[in-house]
């Protein structure tokens, strides 16, 4: 049936529907990701049917095919690891030369990237899925549940990225929400993020630190807040370090405990994610009680563990120390000391971890803010954000390269063109020359890292500048551009100034994705929403099916008197039939059944009409029936 | 235009910081790309190149070695590129004590000592500054820089050298 949308006046839907579409904050966590939408400055993290506001970032491939997304991918886990993918967000615009990075850490198969392209991808049931299409996922989900949640198209997102995260990694993020379909409104730094939420709130002025611990990465930012400007001062971060490797020591303890105990374990990867699953849930326990434990099954052999709260933090204390050492770092390239810290922020989920909190306060002197909870408070600022862009709010975010862009020169040296801590949006330039005499062409290798050599940094791009007319060695002037916009982008061009040859490219790094990778992506994605839209045409026609099922039971247990022995039992046969068909996945069965009970039970609804309105009549006068009927 | 003007103040070498902060952030507010999300692609690039700019005349006259530098190219004094080789003898000579000095310090204390020393000698020669402009002496003037350039270096490889020495005493 359709039914005709009634407004109230004044309320009429504005008439250009896709700019008063509402635009989100999206979260994308390595553990978790969230969706907020920001309403008039007030943020508020959208949540599914149970009230859940994260959702596990963990996808799915079912060998009976389709997609699962969050909870239900995370349920497949036990019976199907091979299928499951976490922490994809380790991957994002990882090549082959990084894996030794997150070797041991993800139990898949992992394909280094061929051709032109050289980004990793998981061989995940029986299809190689680069981290871009295992992200759009996620993104996919989230989209749908704001959908769900505004009873709107959802069409465009501020997401939010690591501070740390270099231009490979921000490439992909983008390209991910692409694939989702999501126009990207702007890629901002978690930690800003954060501090977009609490300083809103509370209309803080001053110097806040923001530590943000996730599952598998770690960032320390330093802003300064000032009528309404948040202007991030210095930022650093580790994008391998988080509460992931507080869960694997735990669960390495386990499977050493085990292998002591004479249990000669295969570890396998259902082992690995069972003992991981486990390390979790203890690691979580630890942070309001001294002491927990665990009982790990593996192949059916159970072993039982315990651990206390002193032995947690002694197993975690290197890895605290490391994001404390980036913190004093980062307040040195501001030039500044802890205690000009106004306050910290806390963000992410492993800042629950007491032993964090307690070393982030004694660094800081002060007792760190944690009144919005860390694993919403960068959704929420996400949100707050996307307002601003859309049209509302007044805040104005100036944020900064995270990483130092430069180029390779002679002897594999790294000459910075943009340090580390700029502002951006930015363009700066340096000029080269040649080094032969009769030099026509210069290779240019765009590269990102704090090192001296370029073997130490990540390689973005390489191109090369052709033409220059042939010149005594270091006469040519070759001045090369770099650009990094709001996003944190690069596009970087070079000229050769005596002459203006000029070569420009838009840097797709190194592990970024060929224009055919994409294109299958999105294509993918195209034949994965008729696969969806399949499936909700089910669930809507078992809905509907029940429906008709619970009405008719009710019927008969009222008026199935009104019936004979044979049309009830024909009524039973059809009804039967229509139960079997929604235990099924067979929509057009469902819909036949539906409409051929429909038929068989109508007599009997014209039958109970009927009475109804005998029973209506019943006991008025015709005297009285007929005054009314004469009114 | 130069730094300066663009943000609308005097090209002096003495500068109030927090007046540099006022036009900075007026002149953000109307220029960065978060304000033209939905504007017409020129209207954007345009936009992005005006804060490009803004952003690189804060940067280099917020610090001030880095806008007496600036000051000084502005007054026709011709300093060498940075990271190229220092030509002063003198100079020469006492960047490779200093260097020797940081090389032997085998403690942070001893560390933070030398960086303080430094600190004060840049302060000093900073405050020296502004009678060489007055006296438009520009010999005079590109010594000092070059020599606080190599004290802002030093400086820098004290904090590397600082941060070495806590990670190994863990």
């Amino acid at each position: 049936m359709t039914l005709l949308e009634i407004h109230e006046p004044g309320e009429t839907p504005l008439p250009h529907a896709g700019e008063g579409s509402p635009a989100v904050g999206i979260d994308l966590g390595t553990t978790n990701s969230v969706v907020a939408i920001a309403r008039e400055g007030k943020p508020a993290a959208l949540h599914d049917e149970t009230g859940k506001a994260m959702v596990p970032s963990v996808v799915g491939y079912p060998s009976s095919g389709g997609v699962l997304v969050g909870d239900e991918a995370r349920l497949l886990m036990p019976q199907e690891p091979r299928n499951v993918v976490a922490s994809i967000k380790r991957l994002m615009g990882r090549g082959a030369a990084d894996l030794h990075t997150v070797a041991g850490v993800l139990p898949y198969e992992i394909e280094p990237g061929s051709g032109e392209t050289d980004m990793v991808k998981l061989r995940i049931a029986g299809k190689a899925r680069s981290p871009v299409e295992i992200s759009a996922e996620i993104l996919k989900a989230l989209r749908k549940r704001a959908e769900a949640a505004l009873d709107k198209p959802v069409e465009r997102a501020v997401i939010t990225v690591p501070a740390y995260f270099d231009d490979a990694a921000r490439t992909a993020t983008r390209d991910a929400a692409r694939v989702a379909g999501l126009e990207v409104l702007r890629l901002v730094n978690e930690p800003t993020a954060a501090a977009l939420a609490y300083g809103l709130d509370k209309g803080s002025e001053g110097l806040y630190a923001v530590y943000d611990l996730g599952g598998g990465t770690f960032d320390f930012s330093l802003l300064r807040l000032e009528k309404g400007v948040f202007q991030v001062l210095a930022t650093g971060g580790d994008t391998a370090l988080g509460g992931d490797d507080f869960d694997r020591a735990i669960a390495e303890r386990m499977l050493a405990e085990r292998n002591k105990d004479g249990l000669g374990d295969q570890i396998d990867e259902a082992a690995v994610k069972s003992a991981l699953a486990l390390a979790r849930h203890m690691k979580e326990q630890l942070s309001d009680r001294d002491q927990t434990s665990g009982r790990l099954e593996l192949v059916g052999v159970p072993s039982f563990h315990a651990l206390t709260r002193a032995e947690f933090d002694a197993m975690i204390a290197d890895y605290v120390k490391r994001t404390l050492d980036i913190a004093r770092h980062v307040l040195g390239d501001a030039d500044m000391a802890p205690s000009e810290i106004q306050g910290v922020v806390l963000v992410g989920g492993s800042t629950r971890v007491p032993l964090v909190r307690a070393e982030v306060a004694k660094m800081i002197g002060k007792a760190p803010l944690t009144d919005i909870d860390p694993d919403e408070v960068v959704a929420l600022g996400a949100a707050l954000q996307a307002e601003a862009l859309t049209g509302g709010g007044d805040t104005l975010l100036l944020d900064v390269t995270p990483l130092s862009l430069g180029l390779e020169t002679m002897g594999g040296i790294v000459e910075k063109v943009v340090p580390r801590n700029t502002p951006i949006p930015v363009q700066l330039a340096q000029d080269f020359t040649t080094y032969q005499d009769g030099q026509t062409a210069m290779a240019i290798h765009v590269v990102q890292g704090e090192r001296e050599m370029v073997a130490d940094c990540r390689s973005l791009a390489r191109f090369e500048l052709l033409g220059i007319p042939p010149m005594t060695a270091g006469a040519a002037r070759i001045r090369v551009s770099f650009a990094v916009d709001a996003d944190g982008l690069l596009t970087v061009s070079a000229e050769e100034r005596t002459t203006g040859v000029q070569q420009r490219i838009e840097v797709k790094p190194s592990y970024g994705l060929s224009h055919d990778d994409m294109a299958d992506m999105l294509y993918d994605s195209l034949e994965n929403a008729e696969a969806d839209m399949t499936a909700r045409l089910l669930t809507e026609a078992k809905v509907e099916g029940r429906r008709n099922l619970l009405a008719l039971d009710a019927a008969l247990a009222k008026d199935g008197a009104l019936l004979d022995a044979a049309e009830r039992a024909e009524l039973d046969q059809g009804r039967a039939r229509l139960e079997a068909a929604m235990a099924g996945e067979d929509r057009d069965e469902i819909n036949a059944a539906a409409d051929a009970l429909e038929t068989l039970s109508k007599p009997f609804a014209e039958r109970r009409m009927d009475r109804g309105i005998r029973e209506a009549l019943a006991g008025k006068s015709v005297n009285e029936l007929e005054s009314r009927v004469g009114e | 235009m130069d730094h300066f003007a663009r943000l609308g103040l005097p090209a002096a070498l003495d500068l109030e910081l927090a007046s540099l902060d006022r036009a900075y952030f007026a002149l953000q507010r109307q220029w960065h790309p978060d304000r033209f999300v939905a504007k017409p692609a020129a209207e954007r690039a345009r936009a992005s190149v005006e804060a490009a700019a803004l952003n690189d005349a804060y940067r280099t006259l917020k610090d001030p070695l880095s806008r007496a530098v600036y000051l000084a190219e502005l007054s026709g004094v011709e300093m060498p590129g940075d990271g190229k080789t220092i030509d002063d003898p003198e100079l020469l000579m006492e960047a490779m004590e200093a260097r020797e000095e940081l090389h032997d310090a085998g403690s942070a204390e001893a560390v933070d000592a030398l960086a303080a020393k430094v600190r004060e000698d840049m302060k000093a020669s900073l405050n020296g500054l502004g009678s060489l402009f007055l006296a438009g002496d520009k010999p005079a003037i590109r010594k000092a820089l070059l020599r606080l350039r190599y004290l802002d270096k030093f400086a820098e490889e004290a904090r590397a050298r600082r941060m070495n020495l806590e990670r190994s005493s863990v």
